[in-house]
């Protein structure tokens, strides 16, 4: 770590033009990192004891935490970015101590208890396991014999082995390039891939609609689910009307992402409070009765009947192995946490609880997680971890290095040659920086200016951005200039900007913003819409002045002359490399609407009300 | 027109901290919902889902960009606003019917809807802009601090404070009694500098504005200065072997 940090190219006066804070102010930055770590730390009086039968008298704490979320994961250099903050914080000593960066179960858990990733499909039969999971070296990749990917999103390929999410965004592209197949059906839920969901709209719909030699449908039968009219309906040949959060059961589970805090494992359902009035199901309740009808073995009784009636009857009688289900809470006679029996008025007690259930992590289990033998009995009491087990930072990530060796030549399992080179770069088991990939594929001279999106905190958790209250605080979405570039451009708020990327280039309207990085212009995501989506009137805001930067980003980069493109990913976990955007910007005189402005689409739903007057009570 | 009490038994207010506030409009959205569902009438939406939708909102979040005198970045600051629920209220004494009043017993300041005639006088005369006529009743709406919430037994109890408190994920609203000095929201707002808004115009409003801190204030620093001065010939300890491993690389 010496040799690699202490290098020159790292030094503050080598980094400080590129990332825009002056060295000195770096230095302030990390001593004072190191001032409260060490100096302003802190003692709890608790004993603790550690996974080698240890005791300590007290736990220390160390005030200092960071955390790195969707916006260092959306560069190509992100994944080695976010491991460098993770080992800042490590040497600090700040993770999982009072005060410091904090585990919420069911983490931690060491990485070699997750599942690997399964692609063994066998016709009639299920998938050999789950679909994804966590690979721990080359002998863990979804290759087919040959070699070749064996998911149509090249997850878990020499291209980006460790992409522990899959790669929604390279699905529809590869399908279309029948590359490394050709599928015949693509069934999503709760996707917009025509629109903010996809890099690339435009090219996207066009894949969507696109015709071979024969006339045939390139990508032959398109089935979608979703609450709202959404842009994607329009392409799918077969709609299936979701109901809406409030007209079905959901179950916010341990088993994914729950609701837990760093003191208190904990989830929650959703319930249906009132009655669908349209013909719609919950897409869960309808890939119930799919897996019922396709006979997979995890759906059907033993006389071939469907097994659960509904989501609901799956998330109280589905045990993922015994005793552990989807909700962790009133298990048993309800009274169990964690583990227990099916419970099946488990729906009502979460109801009568408000909806969630919350187990608090005991006193003096609650810090040092990863290596505090209370907490690691604890969680196995509460079905996180089958045994006691500590898990150890890895500083130097040994499967990492496994690839990069694979890369010089070692081992049975190769990578093709032309990614030798990047992984033995990217795979280092070290943190390392290197530029983001657009970087080195266009001219950044010529695209001087970063480029990026945020969800409105106000629309977080909804997928229903049309709603008629909602669309009163984020109703467009203007392109947010610094005041340097709104100078040097000649803008003023309300005008308009010609915003170009390598890639395609948009006409929006322009805010000034003083707080914000010189060099860096963003806006709204999901704002923008399509007219004739989500039931709003044609002259919505959303589709005249709303727009979408996704039309500025490809999910290939351009070619550089090796006959080959390259990914718009990141090279290790596949992340869609969204925040690596370079664009260059000029006043443009005002068009009638954003542009590019697409074809108005035909609703298949009516348009909502004109006014909207509540009535209160019965 | 209508007299205001001389004084209240309390005085029931809002702490808001403009220092966490991040602008996420949950508080705007959960008062929307709670004056929509109870009390008086419900809040309407014009023009829901076309070119030009308004509605009524008792509570809204302004954002405005700050960039200090003493230089360090430009600052967002999140500014949520409702009814501040003032001492002396001027859209209390302007109201002609007697529907707008304030209690005595704890300072809410309310709207008798059955009384209110939608003349819009007391949205005038409010400086802070917190009254909002509805376009569907006619009727003046206004926050009520969820008098409806407060005081109702049928909630649990961490539920009795207005809906923008209970839902507020980043803590940065609070609920309590001015009158008392050793309420949490005196001692909060004495703690942290709380402030009145447009004291000048002489209303003096319960709810305070806890102001943000200031930021990016750290000084750069030459951390190296002290290790360039001359140093003991013989090092120990963990720079002796740093030494070491420099000069083998």
């Amino acid at each position: 770590m010496i040799e690699r940090y202490l290098d020159p190219q790292y030094a503050p006066e080598a980094v400080a033009k590129d990332v825009g804070i002056p060295a000195g102010k770096i230095r302030a930055i990390a001593n004072e990192l190191a001032r409260v770590a060490f100096d302003e730390a802190i003692e709890l009086d608790q004993e603790w004891t550690d996974f080698r039968g240890e005791t300590h008298t007290k736990m220390t704490g160390r005030p200092v935490s960071f955390h790195a979320m969707r916006g260092i994961s959306a560069h190509s250099n992100g994944f080695q970015t976010c491991r460098a903050l993770h080992i800042l914080q490590i040497i600090l000593g700040s993770v999982e101590a009072p005060g410091g960066f904090r585990f919420k179960p069911p983490y931690p858990k060491p990485a070699t208890i997750h599942p690997k990733p399964h692609c063994k499909t066998t016709p009639g039969a299920p998938l050999d396991g789950p679909h994804l999971g966590f690979v721990h070296g080359p002998e863990d990749l979804c290759l087919k014999d040959d070699g070749s990917p064996a998911r149509i999103d090249k997850a878990f390929t020499w291209e980006n082995p460790m992409s522990a999410h899959g790669l929604m965004h390279m699905v529809i592209s590869n399908a279309h390039a029948g590359d490394p197949y050709k599928i015949d059906t693509l069934f999503m839920y709760m996707a917009n891939m025509s629109w903010n969901s996809s890099m690339n709209t435009r090219g996207v719909i066009d894949m969507l609609t696109d015709q071979d030699e024969n006339g045939e449908y390139v990508i032959p039968r398109i089935i979608y689910s979703d609450a709202y009219s959404s842009e994607m309906v329009a392409y799918a040949d077969l709609i299936l009307p979701d109901a809406t959060y409030l007209e079905r059961h959901d179950c916010i589970s341990l088993l994914d992402r729950p609701i837990c805090e760093a003191d208190g494992l904990a989830d929650a359902i959703r319930w249906p409070v009132i009655e669908p009035d349209r013909d719609v199901r919950g897409f869960q309740s309808v890939l119930c009765e799919l897996g019922a009808k396709l006979d997979l073995p995890g759906f059907v009784n033993e006389d071939g009947s469907q097994k659960y009636a509904d989501y609901g009857d799956y998330i109280v009688s589905h045990e993922r192995k015994p005793g552990i289900g989807p909700l962790a809470g009133f298990r048993g006679d309800g009274s169990d946490a964690g583990r227990g029996a099916p419970n099946p008025k488990q729906l009502e007690r979460y109801i009568e609880n408000g909806g969630f259930f919350v187990e608090h992590v005991p006193e003096g289990a609650n810090y040092y997680k990863p290596w505090n033998s209370a907490y690691q009995d604890w969680a196995v009491k509460m079905g996180i971890i089958d045994s006691p087990q500590p898990y150890l930072f890895q500083l130097y990530v040994e499967p990492m290095r496994k690839f990069q060796r694979a890369a010089e030549g070692h081992g049975d399992r190769q990578p093709p040659e032309h990614l030798r080179d990047r992984i033995k770069e990217t795979l280092d088991p070290l943190p390392v920086w290197y530029a983001p990939a657009e970087d080195s594929h266009i001219d950044p001279t010529e695209y001087p200016i970063h480029a990026l999106t945020q969800r409105p905190m106000a629309m977080y958790h909804s997928w229903g951005t049309q709603n008629a209250w909602l669309r009163q605080i984020h109703g467009m979405n203007p392109l947010y200039v610094p005041s340097n570039l709104m100078q040097e451009h000649n803008l003023v708020d309300g005008e308009w900007a010609k915003v170009s990327s390598v890639h395609g280039s948009i006409t929006v309207p322009v805010m000034e913003m003083a707080a914000l990085n010189e060099n860096t212009v963003w806006t709204w995501n999901a704002i923008g819409k399509r007219k004739g989506a989500w039931a709003l009137d044609e002259k919505a805001p959303e589709a005249t002045k709303g727009f979408l930067l996704n039309h500025l980003i490809h999910e290939l980069l351009p070619p550089k002359g090796d006959g080959l493109r390259w990914a718009n990913s990141d090279p290790i976990t596949g992340q869609a490399a969204w925040f690596d955007l370079r664009v260059k910007i000029e006043k443009a005189p005002p068009p009638s609407e954003s542009q590019p402005a697409l074809p108005t689409l035909n609703s298949p739903v009516q348009q909502g009300p004109k006014n909207l007057e509540w009535k209160v009570g019965k | 027109m209508t007299t205001l009490p001389t004084q209240t038994n309390r005085k029931l207010g809002l702490v808001i901290d403009l220092d966490t506030c991040v602008g996420c409009h949950a508080c705007v959205i959960s008062c929307k919902g709670w004056n929509t569902e109870n009390y008086g009438a419900p809040l309407s939406d014009q023009d829901a889902y076309g070119g030009n939708p308004s509605g009524t909102f008792l509570n809204r979040v302004h954002s405005y960009e700050m960039q200090p005198e003493q230089g360090g970045a430009a600052q967002l600051v999140h500014f949520p606003k409702s009814c501040l629920h003032c001492e002396d209220a001027p859209c209390v004494t302007v109201c002609p019917t007697g529907a707008s009043y304030k209690r005595v017993e704890d300072g809410i300041v309310l709207v008798n809807e059955s009384d209110c005639i939608g003349c819009g006088l007391c949205a005038w005369a409010c400086p802070y802009g917190a009254r909002e006529l509805d376009a569907a009743a006619g009727i003046m709406k206004k926050c009520t601090l969820c008098v409806d919430r407060i005081y109702n037994e049928n909630l649990p109890e961490e539920d009795r404070e207005p809906a923008c408190v209970r839902t507020c994920p980043a803590g940065a609203r609070h609920f309590g009694d001015f009158a008392d000095p050793d309420s949490h929201v005196s001692q909060l707002s004495a703690a942290r500098g709380g402030m009145d808004l447009m004291p000048e115009q002489g209303t003096k409003p319960v709810n305070k504005y806890l102001p943000p801190r200031p930021k990016d204030t750290m000084e750069e620093i030459d951390i190296l200065a002290p290790f360039l001065e001359p140093v003991a010939k013989e090092t120990t300890g963990f720079m002796a072997w740093l030494d070491k491993t420099l000069e083998k690389i």
